[in-house]
């Protein structure tokens, strides 16, 4: 008789249909798919909104020439200054912020010892990451405007160090982008298994070059996905270019050298200009900013879906 | 010897990693001692009245801007109650919502969603987490700010405040709606996790015991889960206290505190929280007096955001036992 009770079971686990629940579960069932179903309407309204913005007034034109000043849109010139900016200011902070978060994690998985000063560190990173960047950037101004930075920004007639370039702010923004390059890189060092970093012992090769030679190329997607996510952080952020890199209208060079002149010197980027082309900022040209707005938003969609893939890829790898 | 020079460059190697490790915490300390050096003349000039309330933040902001040149001179009354009050507004209402929304998004997005659904929404709540702050306070300014100010305010409504504050559409409403959006898409991350690490033995049980899948996921799961919520609630926190330029652009600007007693039109009033305060006076920090105000406002944010990683320090530890990392 087995064999014909089983059945049975199977239908009653079936009849538990929403339909049979009682009245206030099946109204929370329903909270949930409005909100899942909200989410995705405003997430589609926000890009089609965006798509329609951008299509309407991006143009090679704007892409390809520089700010300019001018009393209204059709004067005031295009964004290719802020789009080189945004390229190097995020290049620049993920170049500081790689060996940064990379090391630290390293150093807490495979060493870790004083075991206090380990727990210090990785309660230190969580609160790099809670500080807004707003005081990163006017934290930033108070320290690079002391005279021994004087070589990372420019120095006025009377003395006083300006703070305010590539450099100092690409420095603040590493520091948006370590936690998350830390976070990922220790993940992906914690999956490593033991038995990979003995097996190299036993080859015979120390802590040092296991490291380099096996684990670091080991966790490389972890780091890939942890900088994507940097990038995507630093690019969005405009905080930290509004005070600290100054948002100048021109990449202001300072000095004569050919790429040190560009770092020492102010600029303005994409996030910079979106915000001094709404109706908050000084110039007042919301095509403008709606084009930029279009710009930055492709890059980060862009940037996160390189993560996905990168994501889907290393989860093959690893199951 | 070889054996002892690799050693040596074997323990080389480690003290190297741990002094690049520990710059973080050199940041640390020198952010706070840096800031609250800066900050220390205005609040000591003011005592816990910088806290306080009484006359116009604003106009307070300008005397302290147009000081005298004579140090001894310079003027640093100011009451930032307004202000505080903004930004713990903002914060404790969004987040609010945002614990509702996302803890529903989170078990729809676990529990109920079907697998084709499930993969739209996960990259959905990634891409509303990527989306840059400024790109939301964009459409802030210039879609709903525009579209409160002149559908949703009567002429009446403005009349009826004009001597006190204006009206224009840009408001604490539109800035809780904005700022609920920014922060839900990373208490979602947070909290799913959480509730995916609950043990399947657990769900598996209560089903069997005869609860239906709702009950199952709110009484078991979620209630497992609660010091997620907990931290996520508190990053989530960290984020809305910082957030100055959204916050900038569509907030008003201005330092009023909306009050509650003005039934509708309070959700129409215009605030300031710290943050966009700090960005929208960004070009006067070079006037001394007025920096040091500024800095004693990011000296606040820095230590509300301590705290705020400490408490989500806390709130995580019970979930270790779970074997879950957040």
């Amino acid at each position: 008789m087995s064999t014909s009770s089983r059945p049975d079971v199977v239908h009653r686990r079936g009849k538990d249909t929403v339909k049979s629940w009682p009245l206030a579960d099946r109204i929370a069932y329903y909270a949930c798919w409005a909100v899942g179903i909200g989410l995705c309407l405003v997430a589609a309204s926000l890009i089609l909104f965006m798509l329609n913005k951008g299509l309407q007034y991006v143009s090679l034109d704007l892409i390809f020439s520089n700010p300019a000043v001018g009393s209204d849109q059709s004067q005031t010139g295009g964004f290719l200054a802020p789009l080189l900016g945004t390229f190097i200011l995020t290049l620049l902070g993920t170049i500081i912020a790689i060996p940064l978060g990379v090391g630290t994690a390293v150093w807490i998985v495979e060493y870790g010892r004083p075991a206090r000063l380990a727990r210090a560190v990785e309660s230190g990173i969580e609160v790099v990451a809670g500080t807004p960047s707003i005081v990163l950037g006017i934290f930033g101004l108070l320290l690079f405007s002391n005279g021994i930075f004087a070589f990372m920004s420019f120095r006025a007639l009377g003395g006083a160090v300006g703070g305010r370039s590539f450099l100092t702010a690409g420095v603040m923004m590493s520091f948006i982008a370590l936690p998350l390059i830390f976070t990922s890189t220790r993940e992906a060092l914690q999956q490593v298994p033991a038995q990979v970093r003995e097996a190299s012992y036993a080859l015979g090769k120390t802590k040092w070059s296991t490291i380099r030679k096996v684990l670091i190329p080991t966790a490389r997607p972890g780091i890939l996905t942890g900088t994507a996510l940097g990038m995507g952080r630093i690019a969005g952020d405009t905080a930290i270019v509004v005070i600290l890199l100054g948002a100048t209208m021109q990449i202001e060079k300072v000095g004569s050298a050919p790429l040190v002149s560009t770092l020492r010197g102010s600029g303005s980027t994409l996030t910079s200009y979106v915000y001094n082309n709404s109706p908050a900022g000084e110039g007042n040209a919301p095509q403008k900013a709606y084009a930029a707005a279009f710009v930055l938003l492709l890059l980060v969609l862009a940037l996160n879906f390189g993560i996905d893939l990168l994501s889907r890829r290393t989860k093959k790898e690893i199951v | 010897m070889p054996q002892s020079a690799a050693a040596r460059s074997e323990r080389r190697a480690e003290r190297s990693l741990g002094a690049l490790s520990s710059l973080v915490l050199v940041l640390i300390t020198a952010m706070c001692l840096f800031v609250l050096l800066k900050a220390w003349p205005s609040f000591s000039h003011n005592g816990p009245m910088w806290f306080g309330w009484g006359g116009n933040v604003d106009d307070q902001l300008a005397a302290i801007f147009n000081s005298p040149a004579n140090p001894a001179k310079w003027d640093y009354t100011i009451r930032t109650w307004p202000i505080l009050y903004a930004t713990a507004l903002l914060t404790i209402v969004s987040v609010g919502i945002g614990i509702v929304i996302s803890t529903l998004a989170a078990v729809f997005i676990v529990e109920f969603a079907p697998p084709s659904v499930k993969r739209i929404v996960s990259p959905v709540v990634r891409l509303l987490a990527a989306v840059p702050s400024v790109i939301y306070g964009l459409i802030g300014i210039l879609v709903l700010v525009p579209f409160v100010g002149n559908h949703l305010i009567s002429e009446g409504r403005k009349g009826s405040v004009t001597f006190v504050v204006q009206l224009s559409g840009a408001s604490l409403g539109v800035a809780v709606v904005i700022l609920t959006l920014m922060i839900t898409p990373i208490m979602i991350a947070i909290i799913a996790d959480a509730l995916r690490a609950v043990p399947n033995g657990w769900k598996e049980g209560a089903l069997a015991l005869g609860a239906n899948r709702w009950r199952v996921m709110w009484t078991v799961v979620v209630r497992t889960a609660r010091p997620a919520i907990v931290a996520a609630a508190v990053i989530a926190a960290a984020r809305a206290i910082g957030e100055g330029i959204m916050l900038a652009m569509v907030s008003g600007s201005v330092g009023f505190a909306p009050n509650p007693l003005d039934g509708i039109t309070f959700v129409f009033e215009p605030l300031r929280p710290y943050a966009a305060t700090i960005v929208d006076n960004a070009e006067g920090l070079s006037v001394k007096p007025f920096g040091q105000t500024i800095y004693a406002m990011a000296a606040i944010l820095l230590f509300a955001s301590l705290m705020l990683s400490l408490g989500g320090t806390l709130a995580k530890r019970p979930l270790r036992k779970y074997g879950v990392r957040l």
